[in-house]
C-alpha cells in the first residue's frame, strides 16, 4: 500500500511484470537443473560418470555441424507435436492424442500419394493433396476428442490416447493388407513414393522443410492465441469455462478449433516423416514424437514461441541416445528415463507458481 | 461357418477373456481405491509395465515366481506413493502428473529390462481346471491363473471393506467431501497418499500377471494402453469393485476377438480386431459420461467428474 501512496506504484508495476515474466522461464529452467542433479545421482548409483554423460548430449547435439543437422532434423517434428499439446491446452484441454494425429496423418499422405504417383501426377499438386490429407487426418482424429468432450462430457485425456491406439491399429490395418507393397518384406509398408516425391532439405543442409514448417507455425500460432480475439477467447475458455459459456463465448466451437489445429500439426509432422523421412507409411512412424511433444509443451508453458528452443533440446537429447548408448553402455532408454525424471519434476516445480518472493515484489509486504 | 466353429471361437474367447481380463481386474481394483479418495492416477499405465517387469525379472533371479508378484506390487507403490506425494502439493493437476508417471515408469521399466528379455524366467503355473472335459480347447481356455481367483477375492474384500469398515468410510467420505473429512478429524491428503499407493500395488501385480502368465513373457510391447483402459472401465463399473470385474471380463472378451478368429484360421481383419477394445472403451465412456447414474455414485472430489 505505501507504494501506492509514494507514487511508486507504476514502477512497481513494471517491476512486476519483468518478474513475473522472468518466473516463467525459470521455474522450469530450475525443473531443468534439479532434473539433471537427480539423474547424476541416478547415473553414479550405476557406476557411469555423469559429466561424461552431458558431455556426449553435448557432443551428440550440438558439437559439429553434422550433429547440429541431426538436433534440427528431430526437433522438427517435436515443434509440430508439441505445438499440437500446446493449443488445446490453452482453451483448457489435455489432449494426448497427437502420437496418433501424427500417425494418422503419415499414414494418409502415403496412402493417397500411391495413386498419384502411378498416375505421374504433377509433383507439387501431389505434394499439396498430401499435405492437405496428412493435416485432415490429423484434425479429423482430434475433433472426435474435442467434440466428445464438449458434446458428450467424455474425457479427452482418455479419449485421445484410446484414438492414438485406434489410428495405430487403422495404420497397421491397411499397411499389412489392401495397401501393402509386396516388396516390402519385413517391414509391411505402403509403396514407397519415390524420390521425385520427396520433400527435400532446406538449401545447404541436411534438414527437410518439416522444421521450417514448424518455425513458421509455431510464430503464426503465437499470434493466433496470444494477438487475436480468437486466442483471448480461447484462453478465457480455459480459464474459466463458465465464465466462458456465461459471456456467450462460443465454446463449442472454440473447442473444435484447438482440436483441429492441434491435429493438424501433428499430421503435419507425420506428413513430413512420410515425405522426408522414410518415404512410405510402415511401424517407424510410431516412433513417440506425439508423446515426447507433451513434455516439450509443458517445458514451454504452452506457449508456441517457447517451443521451439525446447523442441532443439530434446532434438539433442533423442541425437545424442545412440551415442551415449555405444560410448556408455547404457541402454536406449535411458533417454526415456531422463524424459519421465524431467516431466515429473517439471510438474512438481509448478507449486512454486506464484509462490517465491522474488518474482512478486510487491505483494505480501 | 459351422456350429463347431462357432463353439471353437466362443470357447477361445471364453478363455482368452478369461486371461485378458486379469490385468485389467487389478489396474481397475486399484483405480477404484485411488479415485474413491477423490484423486485419478492415470500413471497406472506405467505401474503396469514396470510391475511386470520387476515381476520377470525377480523370478528370473529368484526362481520365485509369487516373489515376482510382490516385488512387482512394492515396484507399483514406489510409483503411486510419488504420485500421491507430488499431487498433494499445492497447483498441481493430478492427471498431468499421471501422463508424466506414465512416462516415468516406462522408462524405468524399459532401462533395467533390457536383461531380461531373452531369458526365460519361471512363470506362475495355471490351476487345469477343465481336466473333466474331453475337448483340448476347454480345457486349454480352463488353464486358469490363480491371480485370476486373486483378484475376485480382492475385489469382494474391497467391497465389502469400502461399504462396512471403518478405513472404507473415511476412504469414501475424503473422496465424496474433503471439508467433511476435515472437520471429521480426517487427514485428506495422508488417506489420499495411502490410497494411491495401494493403487499403485493393485496395478503392479497386475503387470506381473503380464509377464509371468498371460503373454508370458517380458517385451517392450507387452502392455499397449491396458493401463489406461482400465481408468476408463472405473467409470463404467461405478467405483463398484464387484462391478469391476464384468467390466473387465467383457474387455477381455473384446481383446480376445481377435486371436478367437485366428484361432479357426480367419485371420483376415486380425489388425482391425487389435482395435476392438479401445473402440469398446470409447463407446463405453460415450454411454456412461453424463450417465446420471454413474454420476450419482461418482465420488465428489474427483477432477474428472467435476
Amino acid at each position: 500500500m505505501a507504494d501506492i501512496t509514494t507514487g511508486t506504484f507504476g514502477t512497481g508495476v513494471s517491476t512486476v511484470r519483468w518478474r513475473a515474466g522472468l518466473e516463467k522461464i525459470a521455474i522450469p529452467l530450475g525443473a531443468l537443473v534439479v532434473s539433471a542433479l537427480l539423474f547424476s545421482v541416478f547415473l553414479l548409483a550405476l557406476g557411469k560418470n555423469p559429466l561424461t554423460f552431458y558431455a556426449l548430449i553435448w557432443q551428440g547435439g550440438f558439437s559439429s555441424f553434422f550433429s547440429i543437422q541431426n538436433t534440427l532434423q528431430r526437433a522438427a517434428p517435436l515443434i509440430l507435436t508439441g505445438l499440437a499439446f500446446a493449443v488445446p491446452a490453452t482453451i483448457g484441454l489435455t489432449m494426448i492424442g497427437a502420437e496418433g494425429a501424427l500417425v494418422l496423418g503419415g499414414f494418409a499422405a502415403a496412402a493417397i500419394a500411391v495413386p498419384l504417383v502411378v498416375a505421374e501426377a504433377p509433383v507439387v499438386l501431389t505434394m499439396l493433396i498430401m499435405v492437405v490429407f496428412a493435416m485432415s487426418a490429423g484434425a479429423m482424429l482430434t475433433m472426435i476428442a474435442g467434440w466428445l468432450r464438449h458434446a458428450r462430457g467424455v474425457n479427452e485425456t482418455i479419449s485421445s490416447l484410446l484414438l492414438t491406439y485406434i489410428a495405430v491399429a487403422t495404420m497397421n490395418f491397411f499397411v499389412e493388407g489392401i495397401l501393402r507393397d509386396p516388396n516390402s518384406a519385413n517391414k509391411p509398408s505402403t509403396v514407397p513414393i519415390g524420390d521425385a516425391y520427396k520433400v527435400g532439405a532446406i538449401p545447404g543442409t541436411d534438414v527437410h522443410w518439416g522444421l521450417a514448417a514448424g518455425l513458421v507455425l509455431a510464430v503464426l500460432l503465437y499470434f493466433l492465441m496470444f494477438r487475436t480475439t480468437f486466442g483471448f477467447a480461447a484462453r478465457v475458455t480455459g480459464g474459466n469455462p463458465r465464465a466462458a459459456l456465461a459471456q456467450g463465448l462460443p465454446v463449442g466451437k472454440l473447442i473444435l478449433a484447438c482440436a483441429a489445429i492441434s491435429g493438424a500439426c501433428a499430421g503435419l509432422a507425420g506428413y513430413y516423416e512420410v515425405a522426408a523421412i522414410h518415404g512410405q507409411a510402415n511401424a517407424s512412424l510410431v516412433a513417440g514424437y506425439g508423446f515426447t511433444g507433451i513434455l516439450v509443451a509443458f517445458l514451454a508453458r504452452q506457449n508456441p514461441l517457447a517451443i521451439v528452443p525446447v523442441a532443439i533440446l530434446f532434438g539433442a537429447l533423442d541425437a545424442s541416445g545412440g551415442l551415449i548408448q555405444r560410448r556408455m553402455d547404457l541402454p536406449d532408454a535411458t533417454i526415456q528415463v531422463l524424459q519421465g525424471l524431467i516431466f515429473v519434476v517439471l510438474l512438481t516445480s509448478e507449486t512454486l507458481t506464484g509462490r517465491i518472493r522474488f518474482f512478486q515484489p510487491g505483494i505480501g509486504k | 461357418m459351422t456350429a463347431g466353429m462357432l463353439t471353437t471361437i466362443l470357447i477361445a474367447m471364453l478363455g482368452g477373456a478369461i486371461r485378458v481380463s486379469t490385468p485389467f481386474m487389478f489396474v481397475a481394483l486399484g483405480e477404484t481405491i485411488t479415485e474413491k479418495s477423490g484423486r485419478i492416477n492415470l500413471g497406472l499405465e506405467g505401474n503396469l509395465v514396470l510391475g511386470a517387469m520387476v515381476a520377470y525379472g525377480v523370478s528370473y533371479e529368484t526362481g520365485q515366481p509369487w516373489l515376482g508378484v510382490l516385488c512387482a506390487g512394492f515396484s507399483g507403490v514406489f510409483l503411486g506413493l510419488i504420485h500421491g506425494l507430488i499431487c498433494s502439493l499445492p497447483r498441481v493437476n493430478d492427471i498431468a502428473v499421471g501422463i508424466a508417471m506414465m512416462t516415468f515408469g516406462i522408462g524405468v521399466a524399459f532401462f533395467f529390462g533390457k536383461p531380461y528379455i531373452q531369458p526365460s524366467a519361471p512363470r506362475l503355473e495355471s490351476l487345469p481346471l477343465g481336466n473333466w472335459s474331453d475337448n483340448p480347447a476347454l480345457r486349454s481356455a480352463l488353464e486358469i491363473n490363480p491371480l485370476f481367483f486373486v483378484g475376485i477375492i480382492m475385489a469382494a474384500v474391497i467391497w465389502w471393506m469400502l461399504a462396512n469398515t471403518r478405513p472404507g468410510v473415511i476412504l469414501r467420505m475424503v473422496g465424496d467431501s474433503e471439508p467433511s473429512a476435515r472437520a471429521m478429524g480426517v487427514n485428506p491428503i495422508k488417506v489420499r497418499v495411502l490410497a494411491t499407493a495401494a493403487g499403485g500395488f493393485m496395478a503392479g501385480v497386475g503387470g506381473a500377471f503380464l509377464s509371468l502368465s498371460y503373454p508370458g513373457s517380458w517385451n517392450e510391447g507387452l502392455s499397449s494402453g491396458q493401463g489406461l483402459m482400465a481408468v476408463a472401465l472405473v467409470i463404467f463399473a461405478r467405483w463398484n469393485p464387484l462391478r469391476c470385474i464384468l467390466a473387465a471380463l467383457l474387455f477381455g472378451a473384446a481383446g480376445a476377438i481377435g486371436p478367437a478368429l485366428q484361432s479357426v484360421g480367419i485371420s483376415q481383419g486380425y489388425y482391425f480386431f487389435n482395435a476392438a477394445p479401445y473402440i469398446l472403451t470409447l463407446f463405453i465412456m460415450i454411454a456412461s459420461a453424463r450417465s446420471g447414474a454413474s454420476a450419482a455414485v461418482a465420488p465428489g472430489e474427483l477432477s474428472i467428474v467435476k
